[in-house]
């Protein structure tokens, strides 16, 4: 770790101010892509804002239509919440199967998005469900918040506030595990939606990103059968120690199957 | 705390200080005034140092010093040691790989140390080595096993052609030869046994402390056995002789052999504490565990079986290349051609014929991990047969059961020279199998059918060889206060040795446990030894037991003097000496007393009643068992899951079977891990470790385990009085052909296919079974 100076600010506007002034700030959700980078001397900023004083970031509410979560829950806290088990049981079961429980109990929804890793959980949620991301100077629709690979529509000092979700008629998500480090190898999240049947991908290419092809056939019919004869295409997937690109587009298809079975 | 008697299930004596964070581990030796040291490894596979810069770097804030090879060679240090002498067929001598603890001019693998920084604090030293500027001239790397060895490959060594450290033999090959042209069938195997990263939870340490007034150096160090490493660093490397030099090993959080082994670090640390005059700090970070640590098996091998009519084994070939990494570690070059005596395995196979080629690549340094070479030929062989079975229509059990070495040819001398004193593997197999509910497999294969799953049962029969080796050290002495230390020079790594040592000598002193103190890993008082092998318990415990006899011997001679009666008239029982028929006693304590003053002494003896024994055991020792798995597998993912295991051992006698529980469940969750999960993966251009963190390199977690069902089936060893066999790597050693055998058979079933290698991944699984050619594994 290089030195950095150290902030908890108490409120999104003292977080703000502190990251105007620093020469290069990082705000610090739960830490867990960010600490280890710092650990291994692959970041370096000048100061570092601690966001886990502020305690309005931690709010979880439902309402008829949408599922609202702070940006600094816990994916523990979002796995155990009523409102979200009850509103969307599919994002309480994704929240509950990212990392292991220390992990769980560090890691952030808003800290997730902001990093926007090719194989995290969360940005298939958002894409597939809508969702819409609230920051402390606008909202953002999910479509256009991810960008590429680590990168999304923030600017810089832009700070996720909540992120809303419209509650699906049906959805379910499916990983499967990159043995090691248990980040999707591929994950795969279904829903229905009042804008139609949504299907988005995190693991398997540079992005999270929506399969059309599997979209279009479920639109016809919200059946896993409807998906036997889909092909999904290799080209642009990763290929990696872990999987080969085609093999990472098979279980595209096999996993939205799943998804679909069980939602 | 009462008598512990050898056998009980007695709960570990070191459990409560270690899970009371109350123990004490190399990071948690904190002396006043330390420093911090750092090591600048090589990016490069291999390249040439064009030039090194230190300037900069050593008028950085904090530096106390940096060193470099130009440093190593102008105090004319010495090589890091291999003790593995090899002749080659033609009756050279392999090669050598002279290893510097700091590169001089090439560096030969990515992490390979180049440079030492020690600051008075580890950013600083971090922040410093950020200034050296290396001048690196890259040249093409050897990194796989089998390619390298092929003329044209990059040279590891320009010295070395085609990258063969050594062309090795072993058994008879004109009788092997013979036998093949009179076989009925012969079934071939080609296989690669996966290269794994070790892993210990606890990454190697150390730290030195320097006395100026004595010029003595004391190193704190996670290690197998301190007085292994002792004078390597005093004599061989530095060069200071032994009494400048005290190893102490504190608590170890898992060696699995890695940390037998002699490390640059140990003697960089020393070495840099001696020039700064303070102590200097080192603990290896997980990733640079990836690239230091000394690695295990990476072996690509042919098998060759011939089989007469009826299925028995006639003969065996087996050619292996084996990888060996940059540098030969201390015991690198024993591993894969000593450890090939296992290919006999359990059968009566007459000829076999073996020739290991060792090869250098610019990889992290190969030497023993649990098993050591065994794994290795077990898998080869127990894979082997099962194709054999598969081929000539046989059952797994009944190929085995047509060639097994019967209890009653036993004792029974191997091909290769192996005298196997005892043990009843048809039985073993047979009450493995009963366990395994083998016969019943059908209907469960059925079962998994309907939901759409794929299932599998294989089995292995494992022997394994354990006991070899120099000599043990135990000293006891007894206090007069009331207790009885022990002084080992084997060193617990995580097994128990506390736990079963003083079962051991409070069944055979008759004395309370809580009087006995187990000390161990300190060259300043405890002998010479080694934990490794799996000859803790057979060779340790007879050491011990020894030395206890010894310590008897002498205290009858002392009372004998106290009690005025002669010796062979007193009888020693629960810490007493009585003199026969009477109840005239003195008990060992008041001996020990006794024996401080010359008055009751023997003529010649020391004062004190102690014994000191180093004892080698005269004949090695075969532990050997049945696993049965039993896998399904996914077939739209390639996911396989372990859903049963059951094991029926053979380690002769028990000291404590929960401790050998243990041992079987560790080694077994290492041997499936290799199997399935553990995939080390070097980029076959640039020789950089693509899978060189736990974010990348996947250990077997609980979840992934199945429960292990452990029976034993035990023949006593005739060749050491505890009549024990050893099981530390037992588990590790049974469990990958076991494992692989299941798979196997559940992918020949589903789809005609007979084999593929570890470690078996969803995506091999899955390109197995879609016969898909594009995507070959990484």
């Amino acid at each position: 770790m290089y030195n950095f100076n150290y902030h908890r600010p108490t409120s999104i506007a003292e977080a703000a101010a502190l990251f105007v002034k620093a020469s290069e700030a990082r705000y610090l959700a739960g830490g867990q892509s960010l600490i280890a980078s710092l650990k291994m001397r692959l970041s370096q900023p000048s100061d570092l804002i601690d966001l886990s004083g502020i305690a309005e970031l931690r709010a979880i509410k439902a309402d008829s239509a949408n599922l609202t979560i702070g940006a600094l829950a816990t994916h523990n806290a979002v796995a155990s919440s009523k409102d979200v088990q009850r509103a969307i049981p599919a994002l309480a079961q994704l929240a509950a199967g990212i990392g292991d429980r220390q992990i769980r109990n560090a890691g952030t929804l808003g800290g997730a998005l902001a990093n926007n890793d090719p194989a995290a959980c969360y940005p298939a949620a958002a894409l597939a469900l809508g969702a819409v991301i609230h920051t402390d100077k606008r909202a953002i629709a999910a479509a256009d918040f991810f960008i590429g690979l680590y990168e999304t529509a923030l600017a810089p000092g832009e700070l996720i506030t909540s992120v809303s979700f419209p509650i699906p008629k049906t959805a379910n998500y499916q990983k499967f595990q990159q043995p090691a480090s248990r980040f999707a190898l591929v994950g795969v999240f279904i829903a229905q939606t009042a804008q139609g049947v949504r299907c988005a991908v995190t693991g398997a290419g540079p992005g999270v990103f929506r399969s059309s092809v599997i979209e279009q056939a479920l639109t016809q019919r919200f059946d896993a059968a409807a998906l036997d004869k889909v092909n999904v295409a290799a080209a642009d997937l990763n290929s990696d120690i872990h999987a080969t690109a085609d093999y990472r587009a098979h279980l595209v298809k096999v996993l939205a199957q799943r998804a679909v079975a069980a939602a | 705390m009462t008598k512990f008697a050898v056998g009980q299930a007695v709960s570990r004596l070191e459990d409560e200080p270690l899970l009371k964070g109350q123990g004490r581990y190399t990071d948690d030796v904190k002396l006043p005034n330390a420093t911090y040291a750092y090591i600048l490894r090589s990016p490069h596979a291999h390249a040439r140092i064009r030039s090194l810069d230190v300037a900069a770097a050593k008028k950085a804030p904090g530096v106390l010093t940096v060193l470099t090879g130009k440093d190593v060679a102008a105090d004319k240090l010495g090589d890091m040691p291999c003790f593995i002498p090899i002749d080659n067929i033609d009756g050279s001598k392999r090669a050598d790989t002279p290893h510097p603890i700091l590169a001089k001019d090439t560096v030969r693998y990515v992490g390979d140390p180049v440079a030492l920084i020690v600051a008075e604090t580890l950013n600083q030293a971090r922040d410093a080595a950020e200034l050296i500027e290396v001048d690196y001239e890259e040249r093409p790397a050897a990194v796989h096993t089998l390619n390298s060895a092929k003329p044209g490959a990059p040279q590891a060594w320009d010295h070395v052609k085609n990258n063969i450290c050594f062309d090795w033999q072993s058994g008879d090959k004109a009788a092997v030869e013979a036998a093949f042209k009179n076989a009925a069938h012969v079934t071939k195997v080609t296989l690669w046994n996966n290269r794994c990263v070790v892993n210990s939870l606890e990454t190697r340490g150390a730290i030195a402390d320097y006395d100026a007034k004595t010029d003595r150096s004391t190193l704190y160090t996670g290690s197998q056995g301190a007085s292994l490493i002792h004078p390597q660093i005093a004599d061989a490397v530095l060069k200071i002789g032994k009494d400048k030099l005290r190893v102490i090993t504190p608590n170890v959080g898992g060696g699995f052999g890695m940390k037998i082994f002699l490390y640059c670090e140990q003697c960089l640390i020393v070495w840099a504490s001696r020039k700064v005059k303070r102590p200097v700090r080192w603990i290896a970070e997980r990733s640079e565990a990836f690239l230091s640590d000394t690695q295990g098996r990476d072996n690509h091998s042919v098998a060759e079986l011939a089989l007469d009519k009826d299925a028995r084994f006639l003969a065996l070939r087996v050619t292996t290349h084996a990888n060996l990494g940059a540098y030969l570690s201390n015991f690198g070059p024993y591993i894969p051609t000593v450890g090939t005596r296992m290919l006999a395995g359990v059968y009566k196979t007459p000829a076999i014929y073996i020739n290991v080629k060792g090869v250098l690549t610019n990889t992290v340094p190969m030497d023993a991990y649990r098993g050591a070479g065994r794994p290795e030929a077990i898998y080869l062989l127990e894979r082997t047969v099962d194709t054999a079975a598969r081929e000539l229509g046989l059952s797994p059990d009944e190929i085995r059961r047509r060639n097994f070495i019967q209890p009653a040819d036993i004792p029974y001398k191997t091909a290769l020279g192996d005298l196997y004193d005892s043990g009843d593997f048809p039985g073993n197999m047979q009450r493995s199998m009963t366990k395994a509910d083998w016969t019943s497999f059908a209907a469960r294969r059925a079962e998994s059918e309907k939901r759409g799953m794929l299932r599998g049962i294989g089995m292995a029969y494992y022997i394994e060889i354990c006991g070899n080796g120099p000599g043990e050290g135990a000293i006891i002495k007894v206090d007069p206060k009331g207790t009885v230390t022990v002084f080992l020079g084997m060193q617990d790594n995580g097994q128990g040795h506390v736990t079963s040592n003083t079962q051991i000598l409070s069944e055979k002193l008759g004395i309370d446990a809580s009087a006995i103190r187990i000390v161990q890993g300190d060259t300043d008082f405890t002998p010479e030894g080694m934990t490794g092998g799996s000859r803790f318990s057979a060779t340790g415990g007879t050491t011990l037991l020894m030395a206890a006899d010894k310590v008897v011997e002498k205290g009858k001679e002392i009372a004998a003097e106290s009690l005025e009666v002669a010796a062979r008239d007193l009888e020693y029982k629960d810490g007493k000496f009585t003199v026969a028929g009477t109840d005239k006693a003195i008990d060992i304590f008041q001996v020990a007393a006794a024996a401080q003053s010359k008055k009751d002494l023997p003529q010649g003896e020391e004062a004190g009643l102690n014994a000191k024994v180093s004892y080698a055991l005269p004949s090695a020792t075969y532990p050997n068992g049945c696993h049965i798995v039993e896998v399904e597998i996914d077939p739209a993912t390639g996911k396989v899951e372990v859903l049963r295991y059951t094991v029926c051992d053979d380690f002769g006698s028990v000291i404590n079977p929960m401790l050998l529980a243990g041992q079987v469940h560790g080694g077994i969750a290492q041997g499936l891990g290799q199997a399935l999960f553990e995939h080390t993966v070097y980029d076959e251009q640039s020789g950089q470790l693509l899978s060189g963190s736990l974010m990348d390199y996947a250990l077997p977690r609980a979840d992934q385990l199945p429960n292990i069902d452990f029976n034993f089936h035990n023949s006593p060893c005739t060749t050491n009085p505890l009549g024990i066999k050893g099981s530390g790597e037992a588990g590790a050693i049974g469990a990958p052909p076991a494992v692989m055998n299941a798979i196997a058979d559940a992918l020949y079933h589903a789809a005609g296919i007979k084999h593929i290698d570890m470690p078996a991944t969803p995506q091999r699984v899955w390109q197995a079974l879609s016969g898909s050619k594009a995507g070959k594994a990484a």
